[in-house]
């Protein structure tokens, strides 16, 4: 799967997991969940309106375009969201079950 | 004479932890006050001047170039006088009522009474929308430079920057330098533009040296910029986003740019919910076509003890904005009883950063008239997806030539963004479509929440109270 963001700079982090979709991607200490999400897809969330992918827009929490859900139901904004082992991550509208949104964050 | 006013007791809630918001709190404390001072970011520094995660280890010079030494001392400062003030990370405000903030930090919500509100909300991205803009890969340029020094990635293996304004340069030139691939800076001002500006800019000749700094590290590493460009269209796939870019050249050729990422921007807006939740005036300013909160020279506002500073009420830029942070803590000071040194010094030097500021919108101005020119299948807002035809439809068949009629009618800012993106543009639309002035349209009321909260909010929320939520938890309250 291509990538979107391209890492320039601080480049020997450590990696760790998380699922998106549920297949395991790399992720580095210190990224955003929307980093984690891009640096490995090129599209991290379905527009709402029909009309296609979304890669979200400001990424300083001013647009709201990044918003994607745990497989808990529970719906983060990826720009400032710090992606964390274990996170689980669900990009596509069809993958998210009838019923999970919205849901109490535990 | 009145008895000397008890400065410990003054509540003073500074909004905004970027250079005005730092440089006001800095002031207070000086005077001997410990004001609350409530940053969305998870650490001080403000956009401009972010800093990056724990862990990362990019010296100053590499993360803010010629402004290094003003970061450091921006957050050197801050960190002299954390343990004087009453520093809230992670919180937004996200309304504000009679001498009180309401404010939401994870899911604690919490309302902060205060004497005096001083608001550095700072500024975002001002977006003019082109076909295709929606395409994922498409990021504002703000959000562009974001991505780097808060992350240390670029946007795309191959990025076209494209827009007007000082940061098309500097972000592209941050990319250069940091190795990444720029394709393409496509402006959409003209060369003619930036030389009658040049009496302006000579305000501040450093400056201007910067600019032109950043414009030698294009033409060195061989990156394409084009000037007087119209852009068409940003070329993609639903599914996979951004291929490429096209636009009209200044001699009327097309070019064709492929890309994986588009950084898109033209200048930058000041972002005003708040001053309008506090109950500011606003004025249409005819130099930015926008409408902005009412201030003194000193950062009053309309509202007795609401004080506006910084580019969330007028875009001059990051030392513009230290000192007008400073200058409006003075203020509020001095309406207190307080008289400290230095406020005419000052609005001296702010002066100069007016006619600078001046200066840059005429050599980047805003493109109004492209939005007369947009086809009518292209989105104007991205959150809903909803097309200039669309809007030009409710205007001409609705009569909604006011601009929250016509986000009644089209649900043009009626988004979750809540207009940040489509207002100045939607409003640009519906003047041309009904053959009116643009301030004849109006602006958007601001609304609460100023951005969509994680859960449904109790009747009332009292200070200390974590309000405790079942069931419905992720609601929007977009009006």
């Amino acid at each position: 799967m291509s990538s979107r963001f391209v890492r320039v700079a601080e480049t020997g982090r450590k990696t760790f997991d998380l699922i998106v979709d549920g297949v395991p991607t790399q992720a580095a200490e210190g990224d955003t969940l929307m980093v984690a999400l891009l640096t490995t897809h090129d599209t991290l969330r379905d527009s709402e309106f029909g009309d296609g992918r979304r890669a979200g827009f400001c990424l300083m929490g001013a647009c709201q375009d990044c918003w994607v859900w745990t497989a808990e139901g529970e719906r983060l904004r990826a720009c400032t969201t710090p992606a964390v082992p274990g996170m689980s991550i669900v990009t596509r509208a069809a993958l998210v079950g009838e019923g999970v949104w919205p849901r109490p964050r535990m | 004479m009145a008895a000397p006013p008890d400065v410990k007791a003054m509540k003073v809630v500074v909004v905004g932890a970027g250079p005005a918001g730092v440089r006001a709190a800095q002031a207070l404390v000086e005077a001997g006050l410990r004001p609350v001072v409530i940053d969305e970011g998870r650490k001080d520094g403000g956009q401009i001047y972010r800093r990056q995660p724990d862990g990362f280890s990019r010296s100053y010079e590499t993360l803010y170039g010629t402004e290094a030494a003003r970061a450091a001392a921006l957050h050197r400062d801050f960190q002299a006088m954390r343990a004087s003030i009453d520093y809230r990370p992670d919180t937004l405000v996200w309304n504000i009522g009679p001498k009180a903030v309401h404010v939401v930090s994870g899911t604690r919500y919490e309302e902060i009474a205060f004497d005096a509100l001083i608001v550095c909300g700072g500024a975002t991205d001002r977006l003019m929308p082109v076909p295709g803009w929606h395409f994922a890969g498409t990021f504002s340029l703000g959000g562009a430079q974001v991505a780097l020094k808060s992350q240390g990635c670029a946007i795309g293996a191959r990025t076209v920057m494209m827009g007007t304004g000082p940061l098309l340069y500097l972000v592209a030139a941050q990319y250069v330098k940091a190795g990444a691939t720029v394709s393409a800076v496509l402006d959409t001002s003209t060369f003619a533009q930036c030389l009658r500006a040049l009496p302006q800019l000579l305000a501040i000749p450093s400056t201007l040296r910067k600019g032109m700094a950043l414009m030698r590290v294009l033409k060195k590493a061989g990156v394409p910029v084009h000037r007087g460009v119209t852009p068409v269209e940003i070329d993609g796939s639903p599914e996979h986003g951004v291929s490429g870019v096209r636009v009209k050249l200044a001699d009327a050729r097309t070019l064709e740019v492929p890309c994986d990422a588009v950084a898109l921007g033209y200048h930058l807006r000041s972002e005003t919910q708040l001053a309008d939740l506090a109950g500011c005036d606003f004025d249409f300013d005819d130099a930015t076509q926008t409408w902005l909160p009412r201030i003194d020279e000193d950062g009053r506002s309309s509202i007795a003890g609401v004080y506006l500073a910084g580019d969330g009420v007028r875009v001059r830029g990051a030392d513009a904005a230290e000192r007008a942070g400073r200058l409006a803590a003075l203020a509020a000071l001095s309406d207190a009883g307080i008289q400290r040194e230095g406020a005419a010094r000052l609005r001296a030097e702010l002066g100069r950063f007016t006619r600078f500021a001046a200066g840059l919108r005429r050599a980047f101005p805003w493109p109004a008239r492209f939005a007369a020119a947009l086809p009518d299948e292209t989105i104007v807002c991205r959150c809903e997806a909803i097309t200039a035809g669309e809007l030009r439809r409710v205007v001409r068949e609705m009569g909604a030539t006011e601009a929250n009629r016509a986000k009644a009618f089209s649900r043009v800012g009626m988004g979750r963004c809540q207009g940040r993106f489509c207002a100045q543009a939607g409003a640009e639309v519906i003047a041309a479509e009904a053959h009116v002035p643009l301030e004849a349209v109006g602006r958007l009321r601001g609304q609460a929440p100023v951005k969509p909260l994680p859960m449904a909010i109790a009747p009332a929320c009292h200070a200390e109270r974590t309000v405790e939520h079942a069931g419905q938890c992720t609601q929007e309250f977009s009006e």
